[in-house]
């Protein structure tokens, strides 16, 4: 069971014109697993993920996610993926309950199922009082768990997060990662970017990018032992120096 | 089916919480009503105009008071010497002044040749126009009046009848401009900046990784303003029939029809723009370029497309508005039936269902 994987990508390779943004990335993501995708800005990370979730057509190689093929079946994945993107998800004029409303009915889950998770979410989040104002109103770290609350409205088999914790503080942040550790207790994989190098050493596993390419791909235990590192910060260091690219 | 309802009824949350854009969007087309029908107009009332009567003698004196009686004059003064029309002319209070020389009545009555001079401020060049031909004519019926007691052997009495508006009321004329206006605005702009502004906000992603098709996305955009596009017709009916005592004359169904398929038309511009634009502002500004001018200018609702130069009137095949301003037209004004409108109708819909294949195509080469 932990063996089975749920995402595959072989030489998955994205080409902007002479620029290789993705250059022939191989590698596996088991169900279940919190996998940590790592890189400076412009390594490339957004780019295989937008190609995961069919957001962008792959230029060579194969993948798929959730057994559906990323050429083939984009629609069937959607389906099964729930996505929360840097950028902020949620729609600022609706109110948090339309927001989860909407998600839900976009996902196709039947009216009283919408009413039941709405009901378990504000709960859970204790945003009952808030459940009528506008999302606009929240302050940043309430809306981030709101957007992943809703990215998984639909329990789907995998969700991808693009750098969820981008400008959120510590604390809040670690809030964040017991969702996302309740989510992966679930059995939801979890396919994460972050350049917050602390929150790699949640990860199961990490991938670390550099110019396009994987750079390595291990725990982070082994990770940081192969390198002698003391934290995955130096590990990240130690590799991204061999860097050329710059933003 | 439920979840292109969901996503209609979120769009509408979108516009009606943004209350200055909803109010913009059903008060512009009372605006645009209410300043081509009471203050652009082109019409001729009550125009400021001075008398120089040199004879002073029974004819004169009638024909000086046929012409102040008119509605369209008002004698402001009366001058004395030919100098002081200069002088009154300058001071930019008068239109127009009439010249009655010396002797009229005898030149009249004995040579059968009398004279009247009409000056005219030709700065504008239109309502000059317009005034010297409204004092022709009643110069007209007051010769006409006078031989009628004296019948002479051959007169020719031309019978004027203006068709379809007899009494040249402009809104005739731009009430189908204000339509045309009016829809391509609200649905091109609003509809390229709705979908733009998800790009910038990022929720776009959100919804393209979502099981949402892109078919559906689009239309359910264009769901609400397609409805305030009906409630924005619906007002500008209203307005013109109480306000202007515009009627409409030919099937109000027709009318509606036709109207919506100029607003789909307009909302697949709008599409069109929204995915060659990435910000909200460019998108503004693409729309106000494409289309507000062009509408304005190659309607044939300012200016006559038939005076325009030739490659200019080959342009105006290729903006949407010149045509359902000639449908609307006929069909709202002279009362024509679809059988005067098919050909016009068809071009609207080719090019309706060409812009409408372009955007939905681009829009899915933006997601795959």
């Amino acid at each position: 069971m932990p063996d089975t994987a749920v995402i595959t990508a072989d030489r998955l390779t994205k080409r902007f014109g002479d620029f290789t943004a993705v250059d022939a990335v191989s590698f596996e993501v088991r169900k279940g697993e919190i996998f940590g995708f790592l890189g400076a800005n412009g390594a490339g990370k957004t780019t295989a993920m937008r190609m995961l979730c069919g957001l962008s057509r792959p230029t060579s190689g194969n993948a798929s996610v959730a057994g559906c093929d990323v050429y083939r079946q984009p629609e069937l994945i959607k389906r099964n993926i729930g996505y929360m993107s840097q950028k902020f998800s949620l729609y600022e004029d609706l109110t948090v309950r339309e927001n989860i409303q909407l998600f839900g009915g976009i996902y196709r889950l039947s009216n009283a199922r919408i009413r039941e998770k709405t009901a378990r979410l504000l709960e859970q989040l204790q945003l009952e009082k808030q459940a009528g104002s506008l999302v606009r109103s929240l302050p940043l770290g309430w809306k981030q768990k709101l957007a992943f609350s809703i990215a998984i409205v639909h329990e789907p088999a995998i969700v991808f997060l693009d750098e969820p914790t981008g400008g959120v503080d510590p604390m809040m942040r670690k809030e964040f990662w017991t969702m996302i550790y309740g989510a992966a207790d679930r059995g939801i994989t979890v396919f994460v970017t972050t350049h917050y190098m602390d929150e790699a050493e949640y990860c199961n596993r990490v991938t670390i990018m550099v110019d396009g390419r994987i750079e390595a791909l291990d725990t982070p235990a082994r990770l940081m032992q192969e390198h002698a590192a003391g934290s995955m910060d130096e590990v990240f260091l130690n590799l991204a120096r061999k860097a050329k690219r710059t933003e | 089916m439920r979840q292109l309802w969901i996503f209609v009824r979120k769009e509408w949350y979108h516009i009606w919480r943004d209350r200055r854009t909803l109010l913009i969007l059903i008060g512009m087309p009372v605006v645009q009503i209410v300043l081509y029908g009471f203050a652009l107009t082109n019409e001729v009332k009550n125009s400021n105009i001075a008398v120089l009567d040199a004879a002073q003698d029974a004819s004169s004196i009638a024909l000086t008071q046929e012409i102040a009686a008119s509605r369209y004059f008002h004698l402001r003064e009366y001058v004395r010497s030919p100098r002081d029309i200069g002088a009154v002319f300058r001071t930019g209070k008068i239109r127009m002044a009439v010249v009655i020389p010396r002797n009229f009545r005898q030149d009249l009555l004995h040579t059968n040749h009398a004279q009247v001079q009409l000056l005219a401020d030709a700065s504008d060049p239109n309502t000059a126009n317009t005034l010297t031909n409204y004092a022709m004519a009643i110069i007209n019926d007051y010769q006409s009046s006078l031989n009628r007691n004296e019948p002479l052997p051959y007169t020719i009495h031309t019978q004027l009848r203006m068709l379809y508006n007899p009494e040249l009321k402009g809104a005739y004329n731009f009430v189908p401009g204000v339509m045309a206006m009016v829809l391509m605005i609200v649905c091109a702009m609003m509809t390229s900046i709705a979908i733009v502004r998800e790009k910038e906000m990022g929720t776009m992603e959100v919804i393209l990784v979502s099981p949402l098709r892109p078919f559906r996305i689009v239309i359910a955009k264009t769901i609400p303003y397609l409805l305030i596009s009906v409630l924005n017709i619906a007002s500008i009916l209203m307005l013109s029939v109480y306000a202007l005592d515009v009627p409409i004359a030919g099937n109000i169904w027709l009318l509606m029809g036709e109207s919506t398929l100029f607003t789909a038309l307009s909302l697949s511009v709008g599409l069109l723009i929204s995915n060659s634009t990435k910000s909200q502002r460019m998108a503004q500004f693409t729309s106000m370029m494409s289309l507000f001018l062009p509408t304005l200018v190659f309607s044939g609702f300012l200016f006559p497309v038939e005076n325009m130069p030739f490659p200019l009137q080959v342009i105006s095949n290729f903006v949407p508005a010149k045509w359902y301003f000639i449908i609307v037209k006929d069909v709202m004004i002279k009362g024509l039936g679809l059988w005067a409108v098919w050909k016009e109708t068809l071009i609207l819909a080719a090019m309706t269902a060409l812009l409408l294949g372009i955007s939905i195509r681009n829009f899915k080469i933006r997601l795959s």
